[in-house]
């Protein structure tokens, strides 16, 4: 047994008398990382035609929906498909694996019931893959795959959210960081949309969806920024990737009869706002609340599942309930109970197929037997018969016999009498 | 060449200067028959009856329906201005709920009554969302039969038949969904439609014509027929000006019933912080299109296609199965009855 200290060792703040030089921790931090690189998995979900292609295209600067890509209009598929693509973009010395998670044809179909089911399944089966490769004995790559954040698209109509949304959001906001953005936010005029962001708010809290929330810093001056990031939930988007002329300047935006919709004015769109956040500020902080919140709340419910079943021994490693010593006690007198069990088991088959061979051994020989009684009776059957004939045979041969010296008597008395009638006539 | 007797009230005078100069007074006109006068008859008559006339919009909720039927006919005459309901609630099933207004232009009164569908499309399960519609359509036919077939029919059956159903899609930029097409296929047979894009402000123009094209091929791809339908169409006038419609429909609309200061003038429109989109500018959507073909050009053409055509169809299904019945009930084998297919 392991001693611990009974009592606490209080820490005492000291000022150093010179330099030692473990300010320079950040720093190799710093260095390991990008020495490793990051990953980060963002998956984005919403009907078709919502923009979401284009806003990914707009986030990083990248074709990852090239035009050759089929669009949604060649895509319509009957059930929800989740679709992973992967990008590796270089930034300054820091690489990121990017993974986007598309999921088409959610909420195109005419009955969605269950639609958010295949998300569901793919968000498990990634935390799934975590839990298994963390339980290894050899963790020597642990590739990170689990999804870090969960864009909601939903759709600019300037009621309120529908009931498809609603129930998405519900399912979802204890699986992974959820944030909801307005998609197609050039076609509300900004008292639309000021209306239309208190309404989702206020039906958001109504239905007690936890949507992804801005940590509080320490520092005044980057609360400010995150409280008015906080007051412009859910962010309304336009994505672009095409660059207009507008006054001599050039910039990305969606060029209408009546103007051009810019995408990185703040006045004209939260884009911007959408960006700093997810890249630039939070998004250490996304993989964190993944790892710590949503994949803890995963592990706690699948370990505890299994737990209730009893007998597992391929995942089980720290309980809940005992030390893992006991555990590792128990564990081997369940192996040891089930090895003897086995046994019995394979005993008992043991004594069942002998005793069915004996039996087979018995029942072949009585069906031996029978034959031989009856080939014996056949051969039996057959001398009878051949006695009989040899029998009809002889008689026959005797009668014949007997019939011949008839024959040869009636000759010689034929002769007989041929000759006393030849004795008579030479005597006249 | 018949010498008629003209009242001095009838005569149009821009006819009498045609026919040739006769002597004496203006009235007397010896070739001038006067038949052309009973334009003028039926347009004081029409007058004093007045017109009717039933739109239907369907659409999903949040698509800007009721601002365009208030935007098309310059007066608060949607649902939502008429009931002020504090808080909008997606019904849980799909609701008719029609409200009727009397407008006034120029001595023409028109009895206008627009159909509302809440809750078409927004729930998550939509199997069978068009049915009600489709039942409400076919009981308006129905009540017009009812009154038609009676002995002692009135003067002037109220027509609440719908004449018009206006589809809202919503503006994807990329094509139909199943839903869209699915409601049209079976809503063209029995009423006229008229697809739109709405909130069309989120569409660059490239978009829309890209947009316009791969909804006309879809419909025509599944074989459904909109208004102005070609089958309809009676001669080569009419086509000629049918065909320009067909190639714009469906047309890109944004309503609005606020208006804006533009150039010194006010304009009906929705106003940005990158401009403001004039409703009424074809340059920036087809609304005014659109109000052109539902009221200035088209109305009466509406109008009698769904008497004429979508009714008489109702109308001989309906009477068939009349007859089937009191076939089968007095036990007469059915020789050969047209059925027509929903």
């Amino acid at each position: 047994m392991i001693e611990r200290p009974e009592t606490a060792v209080p820490s005492i703040a000291r000022n150093l008398e010179g330099y030692v030089g473990f300010a320079n921790l950040p720093n190799q931090v710093y260095r390991k990382s990008v020495k490793r690189g990051f990953e980060f998995t963002l998956m984005v979900v919403g009907e078709s035609g919502l923009g979401k292609s284009t806003l990914i295209n707009s986030l990083f600067l990248t074709d990852l929906y090239s035009k050759d890509y089929p669009g949604p209009s060649h895509r319509i598929k009957k059930t929800v498909q989740v679709e992973q693509s992967k990008v590796l973009i270089k930034e300054g010395g820091v690489q990121l694996t990017l993974t986007i998670v598309d999921t088409p044809g959610f909420g195109d179909a005419v009955d969605n019931s269950n639609c958010w089911q295949p998300v569901i399944n793919y968000i498990d089966s990634k935390c799934e893959d975590f839990l298994n490769a963390e339980s290894r004995v050899n963790r020597r790559s642990m590739p990170d795959n689990r999804v870090h954040c969960c864009l909601y698209f939903i759709a600019p109509s300037g009621h309120g959210l529908k009931p498809l949304d609603i129930e998405f959001m519900k399912r979802l906001h204890d699986k992974v960081n959820v944030i909801p953005l307005i998609a197609k936010a050039d076609t509300l005029t900004p008292e639309e949309c000021h209306l239309f962001k208190k309404q989702i708010m206020k039906e958001i809290q109504e239905h007690k969806i936890k949507i992804y929330e801005f940590p509080d810093v320490d520092e005044d001056e980057d609360n400010k920024l995150v409280r008015k990031i906080k007051e412009k939930m859910p962010l309304a988007v336009v994505g672009s990737n095409v660059v207009i002329e507008v006054n001599g300047k050039k910039v990305r935006g969606r060029q209408y009869p009546w103007g051009v919709a810019e995408v990185e004015n703040g006045e004209h769109c939260d884009f911007t706002v959408l960006r700093n956040m997810l890249i630039r500020t939070h998004m250490q902080d996304l993989k964190d609340v993944t790892n710590n919140v949503h994949y803890e709340n995963y592990r706690s419910k699948k370990l505890a599942a299994v737990t209730c079943n009893g007998v597992d021994t391929s995942k089980t490693k720290g309980q809940l309930t005992k030390s893992p010593l006991a555990q590792m006690e128990e564990e081997r007198r369940e192996h040891v109970m089930k090895m003897k069990k086995m046994e019995a088991e394979m005993e008992q088959v043991f004594e069942m197929k002998v005793k069915e061979k004996k039996q087979k051994l018995k029942d072949s020989e009585a069906e031996l037997e029978r034959r031989h009684e009856q080939m014996k009776r056949n051969l039996e059957a057959q001398y009878k018969e051949l006695e009989e004939k040899r029998r009809v045979f002889e008689e026959e041969k005797a009668n014949w016999e007997a019939q011949q010296r008839i024959l040869e008597q009636q000759k010689l008395d034929a002769s007989k009498t041929m000759e006393k009638n030849k004795k008579k006539g030479k005597i006249f | 060449m018949s010498e008629a007797v003209v009242p001095d009230a009838m005569v149009s005078p821009a006819v009498g200067g045609l026919y040739g100069e006769k002597a004496g007074g203006p009235m007397l006109d010896f070739s001038y028959v006067g038949i052309d006068a009973i334009l003028e008859q039926m347009r004081r008559k029409a007058m004093k009856q007045g017109f009717e006339l039933n739109i239907m919009v369907v659409g999903q909720s949040g698509l800007g329906k009721s601002t365009l039927m208030n935007t098309l006919f310059k007066s608060k005459v949607s649902r939502k201005s008429v009931l002020a309901t504090a808080q909008e609630k997606i019904p849980k099933t799909v609701e008719i709920k029609s409200i009727s207004h009397d407008i006034e232009e120029k001595g023409v009164r028109m009895k206008l009554t627009v159909i509302d569908t809440p809750g078409f499309g927004d729930q998550i399960n939509n199997e069978n969302c068009w049915q009600p519609i489709m039942k409400f359509i076919n009981d308006q036919y129905e009540a017009y039969l009812q009154e038609e077939i009676n002995i002692n029919r009135k003067k002037r059956i109220p027509d609440s038949r719908v004449h018009c159903c206006i589809y809202f899609i919503p503006p994807t930029g990329h094509c139909l969904r199943p839903l869209d097409v699915e409601f049209m296929r079976r809503l063209s047979k029995v009423v006229n439609i008229v697809p739109v894009i709405a909130k069309a402000d989120t569409l660059t123009l490239e978009e829309r014509d890209f947009f316009k094209k791969k909804i006309r091929e879809e419909l025509r791809a599944n074989g459904i027929d909109v208004y102005p339908q070609k089958e309809f169409d009676e001669d080569a006038e009419d086509r000629m000006i049918n065909e320009k419609i067909r190639e714009m429909i469906p047309f890109a609309v944004v309503g609005s019933d606020q208006e804006y200061q533009v150039n010194g003038r006010r304009l009906l429109g929705r106003k940005t912080k990158w401009g403001t989109i004039e409703v009424e500018n074809i340059a920036h959507c087809e609304f005014a299109y659109l109000r052109d073909l539902l009221i200035r050009t088209h109305m009466q053409n509406i109008k009698d296609i769904t008497s004429s055509i979508h009714y008489e169809m109702y109308r001989v299904r309906r009477l068939n199965e009349n007859n089937t019945m009191v076939a089968h009930a007095n036990g007469i084998p059915e020789h050969h009855l047209t059925a027509h297919e929903m």
